[in-house]
């Protein structure tokens, strides 16, 4: 029998992680002890507290990564291998944690409705019941939901930062069990709400069930599930090779879901619809960081050796994405659900990004790689997401979120400030000069370029032409055209929380774009993942 | 010097937004006469022998290599001067016009304005291919709000096809923009400097498919045949104002971009593509024309004669001699001169008449004189009388097309018998014949109408008979840029000058 050892912890390098999933747990022990109508207050300053604590916590510990392998990735291999924090990871930690503190933001407005926040008052009363309606007289609130936030976060940071199968479906599983249950607790319109919350579920569940075949076969060709391993079995194996084959199919199924590409993007216009719109904001620009983080680094550290097998089949599925992304934006009356297809659209450009993968005596001097684009387009999408989302909250009729695009006739003139920041938001996605969003675009275009992938582009730059045209509508409608009677939505006057995170995402996007500088620094000095 | 030429009218617009309403106008007119100063103190400044300069060089974005990148050339001088002059007569003209309770007001068209200054100024003045991109890019969104925002009724869906025939362009433009930063990148540290990528060496094939890119790009926004279709529904509703800023200075870009870049980093590739785009051209001079000849409404017709002008000016580019470069030069800023005025005028037409059909017009010059004769003007202008100043770039193209070949010649003297019947039919039509007892009472020009309209008619008579300064300006550059493209001049074969000065004779 082996002796057993005692796993090792970088305490330290791991401090993030360990405070997220702290944090989540102390926030439970808070709904535990304390009686329901005090819960709130504690709750939302030891969310914020916590991811806090964590962004500087991984600030301090960029600062303090080592270089290692000559210089070209920094930072450590942790937890036994098990967790890898390089430079990408801390960037995407960095970028996680931002949006978690606006998602708390988000989450804690409650002027919008009255007192009350946008979750259900009782996720078990039944819809149109009697039970709901005592609920929502006695301003009853779901305060589980900023644990539960949390633990989607901390499942998300794990996520980028896995180094094997394993870990990376647990985290896979940590992440978006929470988002689940989130997206079915919607105060309004909870039959939606609901119908979302089951779509993903069970669409999430088929899906982490080929991500773990995809795995098994793996192990079977390598006989190791770390990336590292599965990277030597791949350049040295040469038998059964279409174990592996098989096997990076199941697996990209797995993320292809969660990134929301074609064909596994079915679910994203659902439930960005139904689930809670702040819910929407954060998991819009969490999921997609967190899941392109981790597609990334499973094609980029364990595959690499099998390039030439993923990249045709990536940039088919990155051509789909964007086409139909563009397309079936342009047919949707539903404010939520045109950004739904418009990030289903961006899913496709982030992936043509992926797949300018090149070797590293490839690059010229100077000339920045795809990794560096994906991670830069992921902050510049995430923030105008967040934005553009946070701005849906704001735009109210009787009935709770305005989201028909017919409310939003003639906001301009009603609402100038609104408007021009919802159109700010929406030119950054369509990817105008002078917005965060071209220069994004710009980085993975290049990287694509650059690898060969020509013909993805130009598909890439007919698909930006389709997309301008139903931002460019939107925007129209907003400015120069005239509300018909009864349908109109105004803007709710909103608390500190979601002003603030509008005004953030804002500023992000203004800064990117004008002076992309320092955060493309940032991100060119994060390196290249730890192989 | 340029920065300050860029970012006053930058900092105007922010200004002018957040200023009180009652101030917009004074205020934004200060400003574009301020900018007007500055623009006239580089050109003092500006040293005609020495090619590029007023140079400023600063890194922007590093990782893509990147610069904040300025400088004037004369070419680029030309248009900085057309521009900055234009500016401060489409305030004055539009002063009331703009204020229209059913527009957004004048607080926002004067800030948009200083803004398409301010970005349109920074395109002509880039010396780095990707600020030119982002500048040439970001002109749209306050061309689409001056389009969108103020005008006539249809304003809105022409604001959108302007739009997305321009983004559609800007997004083929990208393409290429991203190519040369792929050929930069392979052949050492990727760079987006003009001065750089004049330097490299693209092949064949690579070039080729580059140039393609910009010059369907450039030939969106200038427009030329077949993608001109955004251009008369965008000036039959934009306001005549913002009508002057897009055909006068913003479609300018598309020339200028198609000697600055096309040949510039291009030169094989231009050679190659010549046969094409001089039949492109052809096709433009003489189907603008028809189809101007066949329009009611007089907005549209001045943009679609604008179609024909531009097909001249591309020809000139395109016949790559020092003579067609010079005269497509000139041509811009003649075309600025007088299509501007043209604009103007039948602004003030619509204005007192509430109607822009030529068919319900009529008269006019009995009750308002001084209207009808200013409007006469600029249109003879237009169709390239001698002694204006359209005469002189326009037989210098002339020059170049026959000597590039007798038929394109040929074809390209119908353009101007074909301007001849547009503007003296819709000036026949619009302005002649019994004076209708409803236009009787008609005010003739008030001073501040006519003062919008004296600098444009005094540059039109000055430079038909003084081009000298102009071509001063343009010759060195023209001579640089053909010793880039590698022509040699033939010299100029005498009897088809003369064919040519018959033509011009016929009218």
């Amino acid at each position: 029998m082996p002796d057993f050892s005692k796993p090792s912890l970088e305490y330290f390098e791991l401090l993030p992680l360990l405070i997220v999933f702290g944090t989540a747990c102390v926030g439970v022990l808070l709904e535990a002890f304390l009686p329901r109508q005090s819960r709130r207050v504690p709750q939302v300053l030891v969310s914020l507290v916590g991811l806090a604590a964590a962004l500087g916590a991984t600030i301090w510990v960029a600062k303090e990564a080592k270089e290692v392998g000559g210089g070209a990735a920094r930072g450590i291999v942790g937890a036994e291998g098990s967790v890898i924090i390089d430079g990408p990871t801390l960037y995407l930690w960095g970028l996680l944690l931002i949006f978690g503190i606006l998602g708390v933001a988000l989450f804690a407005e409650r002027r919008l409705e009255g007192g009350l926040s946008a979750f259900a008052g009782q996720a078990a009363a039944l819809p149109g019941t009697e039970a709901e309606r005592q609920a929502a007289t006695q301003g009853l609130d779901h305060t589980e939901v900023y644990p539960l936030l949390l633990f989607a976060i901390g499942g998300m940071l794990l996520f980028p930062a896995s180094g094997d199968l394993l870990t990376m479906f647990v985290a896979l599983e940590v992440l978006s069990l929470p988002l689940y249950l989130l997206c079915g607790l919607a105060r309004r319109r909870r039959l939606l709400s609901q119908e979302a919350a089951l779509k993903y579920f069970l669409l999430g569940a088929f899906s982490s069930g080929f991500f773990l075949y995809g795995a098994a076969l793996i192990y079977g060709y390598a006989g190791s599930m770390s990336f590292a391993g599965i990277d030597q079995a791949v350049r040295n194996n040469t038998s059964e090779h279409w174990l592996l084959l098989t096997g990076i199919a199941l697996l990209s199924v797995g993320l292809l879901f969660k990134v929301g590409a074609a064909p596994f993007q079915a679910w994203t216009p659902d439930v960005y619809q139904g689930a809670p719109t702040a819910v929407t904001a954060f998991m819009s620009a969490g999921t997609k960081a967190a899941a392109f983080g981790a597609l990334a680094r499973l094609f980029y550290v364990a595959f690499d050796g099998e390039r030439w097998s993923w990249q045709p089949m990536l940039s088919v599925v990155a051509i789909a994405t964007m086409l139909l992304g563009a397309v079936l934006a342009i047919v949707q009356t539903d404010v939520k659900r045109m950004l739904a297809y418009s990030a289903v659209a961006h899913t496709g450009f982030l992936l043509t990004g992926v797949i300018g993968a090149q070797g590293a005596g490839q690059l010229a001097k100077g000339q920045y790689s795809s990794l560096e684009g994906v991670l830069f387009y992921l902050t510049t999408y995430g923030f105008a997401s967040v934005g553009a989302f946070a701005l849906v909250t704001i735009v109210r009729d009787a009935g709770g979120e305005a989201t028909s695009t017919a409310a939003w006739a003639g906001l301009g003139k009603r609402s100038p400030l609104v408007a021009g920041s919802f159109a700010f938001f929406l030119l950054s996605m369509a990817g105008i000069p002078l917005t965060a969003g071209f220069v994004g675009k710009w980085a993975v275009f290049t990287s694509a370029m650059s690898a060969g992938f020509w013909w993805v582009v130009l598909v890439a730059i007919v698909s930006s032409v389709i997309a301008i045209f139903f931002y460019v509508r939107h925007i129209k409608l907003m400015f120069f055209t005239d509300p018909e009677p009864g349908e109109t939505a105004a803007v709710s006057d909103a608390s500190l929380l979601t002003v603030g995170t509008i005004a953030i995402c804002l500023a992000a996007t203004v800064v990117l774009g004008v002076v992309p500088g320092p955060v493309l620094e940032l991100v060119t000095g994060a390196g290249d993942f730890i192989r | 010097m340029l920065s300050t030429l860029i970012w006053l009218p930058l900092a105007g617009a922010i200004a002018v937004a957040v200023a009180p309403k009652t101030l917009s106008r004074i205020l934004g007119l200060g400003i574009a006469a301020a900018t007007l100063v500055v623009g006239v103190v580089a050109a003092f400044r500006y040293d005609v022998d020495k090619g590029m300069q007023l140079t400023e060089t600063h890194t922007w974005i590093e990782a893509f290599g990147v610069h904040y990148a300025l400088g004037l050339d004369g070419l680029g001088l030309l248009m900085v001067l057309l521009t900055v002059a234009l500016v401060p007569l489409v305030l004055v003209a539009e002063w009331h016009s703009a204020d229209d309770a059913d527009g957004g007001g004048a607080r926002a068209y004067v800030a948009w304005v200083l803004a398409l200054e301010a970005l349109s100024l920074a395109v002509f003045c880039a010396t780095d291919v990707f600020l030119f991109y982002v500048v040439f890019e970001a002109t749209l969104i306050p061309a689409y709000f001056l389009v969108g925002g103020f005008g006539r009724g249809g304003r809105s869906d022409a604001a959108l096809k302007f739009l997305m025939f321009q983004l559609a362009g800007g997004l083929i433009l990208l393409a290429s923009v991203i190519g040369l930063y792929v050929v930069s990148a392979e052949q050492g540290t990727p760079s987006y400097l003009l001065s750089d990528l004049a330097q490299l060496d693209i092949n064949t094939d690579a070039g080729r498919w580059l140039f393609l890119g910009f010059f369907i790009a450039f030939a969106i926004k200038a427009p030329l045949f077949p993608v001109h279709t955004w251009l008369a529904d965008t000036t039959e509703n934009a306001t005549p104002g913002t009508s002057v800023l897009l055909v006068c200075v913003l479609d300018k870009i598309g020339t200028f971009g198609m000697l600055r870049f096309c040949l510039g980093i291009f030169p094989e590739a231009s050679q190659w593509a010549t046969p094409v785009v001089v039949t492109l051209a052809l096709i433009s001079i003489v189907y603008g024309a028809l189809i101007a000849i066949g329009q009611d409404d007089v907005l549209r017709l001045i943009g679609l004669t604008s179609l024909s002008h531009f097909g001249f000016i591309t020809l000139g580019i395109f016949a790559m001699s020092s003579q067609g470069s010079t005269g497509a030069i000139l041509y811009m800023v003649n075309h600025g001169v007088g299509t501007a005025a043209l604009f103007l005028i039948a602004g003030y037409v619509y204005r007192r008449r509430g109607t822009t059909l030529i068919s319900e017009m009529g008269g006019l010059e009995k009750a308002t004189p001084v209207l009808a004769g200013l409007f006469l003007v600029a249109g003879l202008a237009t169709l390239g009388l001698p002694g204006l100043s359209s005469f002189v770039s326009e037989f210098l193209v002339l020059v170049s097309a026959f000597d590039y070949a007798w038929y394109v010649g040929a074809v390209a003297v119908t353009g101007i018998v074909l301007a001849a019947i547009y503007v003296l039919w819709m000036y026949q039509r619009a302005m002649t014949g019994p004076t209708p007892p409803e236009v009787e009472g008609t005010e003739d020009l008030d001073a501040r109408e006519l003062g919008a309209i004296a600098p444009l008619m005094v540059a039109l008579v000055l430079f038909g008979f003084f081009p000298g300064p102009l071509l001063d300006v343009a010759n060195p550059f023209t001579d640089g840029l053909l010793a880039h493209v590698g022509v040699v001049d033939n010299a100029p074969v005498v009897p088809l000058v003369d064919t040519t000065v018959e033509s011009e004779g016929g009218h």
